[in-house]
């Protein structure tokens, strides 16, 4: 075995080793094994079964939500400058579109306030442009910069709104996020694995966000099994573990009373203030009578003891009760204004800031997906199989470079796709069996090749190494050829057009390291040993 | 084993009824799709609503159309190809209501074929976490001490024989086998739940907004790719070898876009995935041959045209038709019994590997030959209809040689 045939080995084993560490990482039993393959390959929702929503969320909503904040303040305004008006009121954009083109008009502003009006306005409601319609009457339109900002804020609010409402399902693997067309800016994807029950999920979704007050009985823990150990595996009766939100991917657990003191529906009112001594947010709260004397009880009994605010299934603060609270109350210990308005937006609603409507809903059930994987594989299988078969009797010993070659070529592409944490779809199968196809294409034609140079009458090595270079032009042309339609395909494509194209290029860069280089080592390794080589088995 | 050794058969002397062949597979599918008013798109791409449901025992499509009927709903009701025999798809082309349209194919299928829940859960509907919150307070009440734990890995597991068994529990008594089901936890699922005699195991609903949209992305991302590829191979080759490369997987697509259409089957993201692998398929085969067909050119300049690229579609015979063949059993494996969701896929693919190798010796080759001969005529002055107002009197006749190394210059 010549030096140059060792580094070529080498090199393969290394490929080989890294491969397949990529895939199964250094198992320690059967178990770790099936563990790690199914965390470093991802499955696709089309074959791991499971839901995927297309919502448009319907900015205009939020559009005239801000309009109408806006008119309440100004009129609270106009009222502490003695402004008199005639009538106020918006326009009522229907689509989303249009959700920009909002305007508030305002009618007969006496000419002697004029000037007081329109520095009001352009102190205290910087967002919006005024403009004159005629003597007493004006119009407001938003600016374009606020109108970004707004249309920013409510994705992504929603986006926020709907993660929490999702992960407080334990749906830990589904996403949230933007569809990314350029011309679908209001769009979101909700990927959810394992939900067959989309139902259930848009009706969660459309809820106002369910909320309690939980007594704490415990925690916080750590993890959730923490707090099972710490009370022997077995919560004690009417309680449940919560997690908090995540925070900087911290999460905690809280053990809580399953009953809760106070609920979403008992919450009358809720706002964000500044502390006036300390000057510290906090967030402000008025029950409704009913609940506020069943509070003002269990707050006398409790002080000192903290309270879990659970919204959706996950704590969002637990503060400690200080004093005897009946009817309104405060919530302290926000770090800044935006958390102190996020809190009181959740306890006034937590719903959607804008509504959504659903444009695709596909549910694959988790069977229906299985019994694809089960019988396209066998299938799949049972194909390469009479491939593998075929060809050795074909080309003999030969064929059992090429389908070394095969293989190594799938162990490569599985390989791949778990560095990239890339998902494997239907159409990212279709890749795969091009992939195959042309990796059978690559070794028959270095085969044939072989042959012709064998009965023009060369010599074994030197047939194989002219069969080898001659087919390498070709092999180079048909993979450059599909790699750039691929690149195409790629940037122009939707989702399933470049799982296609993302895994056909993946399989064709390690076709062409293994059908060439890692078939022509074997190659060169089996001619290597003998001084004469008088005939090849192909 | 050799099956092909150095033969020699006139492929293209034999081309005009290859070419006359395909003109009539081309008209015949173009006729069909014209008559159905396009291909018969799947809901991806003209959106719809489309619920596939399993039975214990299925009954007549006709009663499940009935049924469907009598709730207002004007659905296309079909047995799923190639699955078990208890499968169908319900389909609501309906643009309006599409949400409530899903709600309300479940609920009436479960009216008319389902049985009556007498308030106890359905064990083939809903997922683990459901399944665990309905048990938990029976298990406590029956006292069959279950931790948390427990609980949700039992109704995970119950969950994963359900997928196991085409997602359909028949009898709750199957469920002993299932690992962490003792006897006493059986006894609390019979009390709480019930196995209902159908499932619904996929349910699509797309909007007609986002299918047309699909549609426009997925043809003009294809023909992006065309352009990407002709583009390439003229860099390599010749610009005509380019041109006749792209007509031929068009060739390939347009046939097998006729035969779905005449075999009314419909055109799925996921055919569109097949689709593009027969573009790869074919542009690969066709690329071989014009490969073969440079070489030939750059030893053998004083062999016309034509039988140079005879000789080259015969040196390359032998591996066109094992590359072809193993292909084709592969696809053949995964049409026969790759399950329905993968029939639509394999179908393009086994029409796209025939449709592809024969394209590239009987549509690509003889293109690259009349062009050849185009270019042959014009410079000859007279004979040609195109040399004649063209040609610029007096410049002297070209040697053959030249002319034909010119139609199909070596880079």
């Amino acid at each position: 075995m010549t030096r140059n045939i060792k580094i070529k080995a080498a090199v393969i084993v290394a490929v080989i080793l890294v491969c397949i560490y990529g895939i199964i990482g250094i198992p320690k039993s059967k178990d770790e094994l099936v563990a790690n393959w199914k965390k470093n390959i991802h499955l696709g929702l089309d074959l791991s079964g499971g839901t995927q929503l297309v919502m448009q969320v319907q900015l205009q909503d939020a559009f005239k939500a801000f309009a109408d904040t806006s008119m309440d303040r100004l009129k609270e305004e106009f009222k502490k400058d003695n402004i008199a008006f005639g009538a106020m009121d918006r326009n009522d954009p229907g689509r989303l579109e249009d959700a920009d083109k909002i305007e508030i008009d305002i009618k007969g502003v006496t000419g002697a306030q004029t000037g007081t009006f329109r520095s009001t306005i352009a102190d205290q409601f910087s967002e919006w442009v005024l403009t004159p319609v005629n003597v007493t009457d004006y119009k407001l339109t938003l600016k374009p910069t606020e109108a970004l900002k707004l249309k920013h804020d409510t994705m992504t609010q929603t986006m926020a709104t709907i993660e929490r409402k999702i992960n407080g399902l334990g749906l830990a693997e589904s996403s949230v996020q933007p569809t990314g067309r350029s011309d679908a800016e209001a769009e979101l994807l909700v990927q959810l694995p394992g939900v067959d029950d989309p139902a259930h999920v848009k009706q969660l979704l459309q809820t106002q966000a369910v909320l309690e007050w939980d007594e704490v009985k415990d925690g916080p823990f750590t993890t959730r099994e923490e707090g099972l150990t710490k009370h022997g595996g077995v919560l004690p009766l009417n309680t449940k573990l919560v997690p908090t939100v995540m925070r900087g991917g911290q999460q905690s657990w809280y053990l809580v009373s399953r009953s809760p003191i106070v609920r979403g529906t008992d919450i009358r009112d809720a706002s964000a203030a500044q502390d006036q001594s300390v000057g510290r947010w906090e967030t402000n709260f008025v029950l409704t009578q009913e609940a506020a004397r069943r509070f003002e009880r269990y707050t006398e009994a409790n002080i000192g003891n903290r309270a879990a605010i659970v919204v959706d299934g996950q704590v969002i603060s637990a503060p400690t009760i200080q004093s005897r609270i009946s009817d309104t109350g405060r919530i302290t210990g926000a770090a800044n204004q935006e958390e102190a308005a996020d809190l009181s937006l959740n306890l006034r609603a937590g719903s959607l800031p804008a509504g959504v409507v659903y444009e695709e809903e596909r549910t694959v059930g988790p069977s229906l997906g299985a019994d694809s994987i089960r019988e396209g594989f066998r299938a799949g299988i049972a194909g390469l199989l009479a491939v593998v078969v075929w060809m050795l009797v074909y080309y003999r010993r030969s064929a059992i470079n090429a389908t070394l070659a095969l293989i190594l070529n799938a162990i490569i592409l599985v390989a791949a796709l778990s560095y990239f944490d890339a998902t494997l779809t239907l159409p990212g199968i279709a890749g795969v069996i091009l992939t195959i196809g042309m990796a059978v294409d690559s070794n028959v034609l270095i085969f044939e090749r072989i042959r012709e140079e064998l009965r023009a009458g060369k010599a074994v090595v030197a047939a194989v190494d002219a069969g080898f270079s001659k087919a390498l032009a070709t092999i180079i042309d048909t993979h450059v050829t599909t790699v750039v339609s691929c690149a195409f395909l790629f940037i122009f494509g939707t989702g399933p057009v470049k799982g296609f194209a993302v895994t056909l290029v993946i399989g064709l860069i390690a076709n062409v390291f293994t059908a060439v280089f890692v078939s022509k080592t074997i190659f060169d390794f089996e001619l290597s040993g003998k001084r004469q080589v008088t005939a090849l088995s192909i | 084993m050799e099956l092909f050794k150095n033969t020699n058969y006139d492929f293209l002397g034999k081309k005009w009824p290859f070419i006359i062949l395909s003109l009539i597979l081309t008209a015949a599918g173009l006729i069909s799709l014209a008559l159905k008013g396009g291909p018969r798109y799947g809901i991806d791409f003209r959106g719809g609503a489309l619920v596939t449901v399993t039975f214990a025992q299925r009954p007549p499509v006709d009663k499940v159309r009935a049924a469907l009927a009598a709730h207002n709903l004007n659905a296309d009701v079909q047995e799923v190809q190639g699955s078990p025999d208890d499968i169908i798809g319900i389909d609501v082309r309906d643009d309006k209501a599409l949400q409530a349209a899903r709600q309300t194919i479940v609920d009436s299928l479960a009216a008319s074929f389902g049985q009556p829940n007498n308030g106890k859960y359905n064990i083939n509907a809903g997922g683990a976490s459901a399944l665990a919150d309905r048990l938990r307070d029976a298990l406590q009440a029956a006292s069959v001490p279950v931790s948390d734990q427990q609980l949700n890995d039992l109704a995970a597991n119950i969950m994963d024989y359900r997928k196991l068994h085409s997602g359909l529990i028949h009898n709750l008594d199957e469920l002993a086998s299932v690992k962490g089901v003792t006897p006493s936890i059986l006894n609390v699922i019979k009390q709480q739940a019930y196995p209902d005699t159908l499932a619904i195991v996929g349910t699509e609903v797309v909007g007609p907004r986002i299918g047309a949209e699909l549609q426009r992305k997925a043809v003009l991302a294809v023909l992006y790719a065309l352009g990407g590829m002709l583009v390439y191979i003229a860099f390599r080759f010749e610009w005509i070898y380019g041109a006749a490369a792209v007509i031929a997987v068009f060739h390939d697509t347009i046939i097998t876009l006729g035969l779905f259409s005449l075999f009314n089957k419909e055109i799925s993201l996921t055919v569109v995935a097949a689709l593009l692998t027969l573009v790869g398929y074919s542009m690969n085969d066709t690329i071989v041959t014009f490969d073969r067909i440079r070489e030939n050119l750059k030893i053998m300049r004083r062999e016309g045209l034509e039988p140079l690229i005879n000789r080259s579609v015969n040196q390359t015979l032998s591996r066109t038709v094992l590359t072809s063949g193993l292909t084709l059993l592969t696809a053949l494996a995964l049409f026969l019994f790759g399950g329905h969701v993968l029939n639509g896929f394999a179908f393009a693919l086994v029409c796209g590997i025939i449709v592809g190798t024969y394209s590239s010796v009987f549509i690509a080759s003889p293109i690259l030959i009349f062009w050849h001969n185009f270019l042959e005529d014009r410079k000859r002055p007279g004979t040609g209809p195109a040399s004649v107002a063209k040609e610029p009197v007096g410049v002297p006749k070209a040697p053959k040689e030249k002319v034909r190394g010119g139609a199909a210059r070596v880079k």
